[in-house]
């Protein structure tokens, strides 16, 4: 029999907020908000309160997938990032560097989405830039 | 942290009486809840005025470990918390040591607190219970206004569910609030005033007073002094106040069968 609670921080938005995961025998079974936290003090909204569901979650995607006639397809990593180079080079020399966008994600770290936007604005040269947190 | 508490843990863990004690911990200045296995490892055991839902967490634990005694820590509405639980059968008051301690006049004010300790506390001083003045001031208004002031209130809500979900008195397996034929899907706030009142109705002869729910609420809607009114209203007609050991609530009892 082990409970322990586990600190983290939200990974939802950028706010921030204070999460305790409860852990039961090793398998987090829930979270409550960190009352010490000064940005949530103890409180936080829906997306929180369930933010240890997707951790587990089945419908996680953990393996890079491509789109083969139709049906989303377990590919390695090269042959992922391969494909992704060629298009975003394929439909910017046929549209423009503006028919493409970048979301990121507030999941990130600000360095991850410094070199984020960085790529999209100085190597691809478009503005379009945005990130899951416009919700 | 009282060198009194601990010793006590200590000594109930020597005597065999409880397999682990569930309490708070200080965790790089965090007070976070806790299940201590040991008489050794309660080095980090610390508490502040953050109060946590332990007895929600005891509930997960007896669901799996039926057969373990647990020690637990406990203020005056955790106690009240554990009688009422206790008669709703979800704890068993065989399985369960409680360690009390008193809260502060500054705790028991800021509660509005009708019982600030519990019935043994082994740390703390004993303060008088307080007075309900926020119910008293809302009573006090027209009944226009006092419309007006839980419709305006309501109208902050952002369906976090965290009054729900901090609550230990919430055990339900499925939740009205989450029927889609009471309550409208995606919809905020949620209909106001009906998803509010649901849920002060279903606090009924249930809510115990441990204002975790306004505390957990982002949009600050006085939830405690709602849920303190709903008590006042069944101790007028029902003569049954929960979390003492008098009585069982009106709504946990079948009664006899009507007649044919």
């Amino acid at each position: 029999m082990d409970y322990r609670s586990v600190l983290t921080i939200c990974p939802y938005c950028g706010c921030g907020c204070g999460l305790v995961l409860q852990i039961l025998d090793g398998k987090i079974i829930g979270t409550l908000p960190s009352k010490k936290n000064p940005v949530n003090v103890g409180k936080l909204c829906i997306k929180g309160w369930n933010a240890h569901e997707f951790i587990t979650s089945s419908e996680r995607i953990t393996k890079p997938l491509i789109r083969k006639n139709g049906d989303l397809r377990e590919v390695g990593w090269d042959e992922a990032l391969e494909f992704t180079s060629s298009e975003l080079k394929r439909i910017k020399q046929h549209n423009g560097p503006d028919s493409l966008a970048f979301m990121s994600s507030a999941k990130c770290t600000n360095e991850e989405n410094y070199l984020f936007q960085k790529f999209a604005r100085a190597v691809v040269g478009t503005n379009n830039v945005d990130h899951c947190a416009r919700l | 942290m009282s060198e009194k508490i601990k010793q006590y843990i200590v000594e109930l863990f020597q005597q065999g009486k409880i397999k682990a004690f569930l309490g708070l911990k200080d965790e790089s200045g965090h007070i976070v809840p806790h299940l201590f296995s040991n008489a050794e490892d309660l080095d980090g055991l610390n508490f502040g005025t953050e109060r946590y839902p332990l007895n929600k967490i005891l509930i997960q634990l007896y669901k799996r470990y039926p057969d373990v005694t647990i020690g637990i820590l406990i203020r005056g509405c955790d106690e009240r918390g554990l009688k009422e639980l206790y008669k709703w059968n979800q704890l068993q008051p065989e399985k369960i040591i409680a360690v009390g301690i008193a809260c502060s006049k500054e705790q028991a004010e800021y509660c509005e607190c009708s019982k600030p300790y519990p019935d043994t506390c082994i740390s703390g001083e004993q303060t008088p219970g307080v007075d309900n003045k926020t119910v008293k001031k809302i009573d006090s208004l027209e009944i226009s206004e006092r419309l007006n002031y839980w419709l305006d209130n309501f109208s902050r809500c952002i369906k976090c569910y965290g009054c729900r979900d901090i609550c230990p008195m919430c055990f339900c397996n499925e939740c009205s609030l989450e029927e889609v034929e009471f309550i409208e899907r995606g919809k905020i706030p949620p209909e106001n005033p009906i998803f509010h009142l649901s849920r002060a109705v279903h606090m009924a002869g249930r809510c115990i007073d441990c204002g975790l729910c306004e505390e957990a609420c982002p949009s600050i809607i006085p939830l405690r002094t709602l849920y303190k009114k709903v008590t006042d209203i069944i101790e007028d007609h029902f003569s049954y106040r929960p979390g003492y050991d008098d009585g069982k609530s009106p709504l946990n009892i079948l009664g006899p069968r009507p007649e044919e």
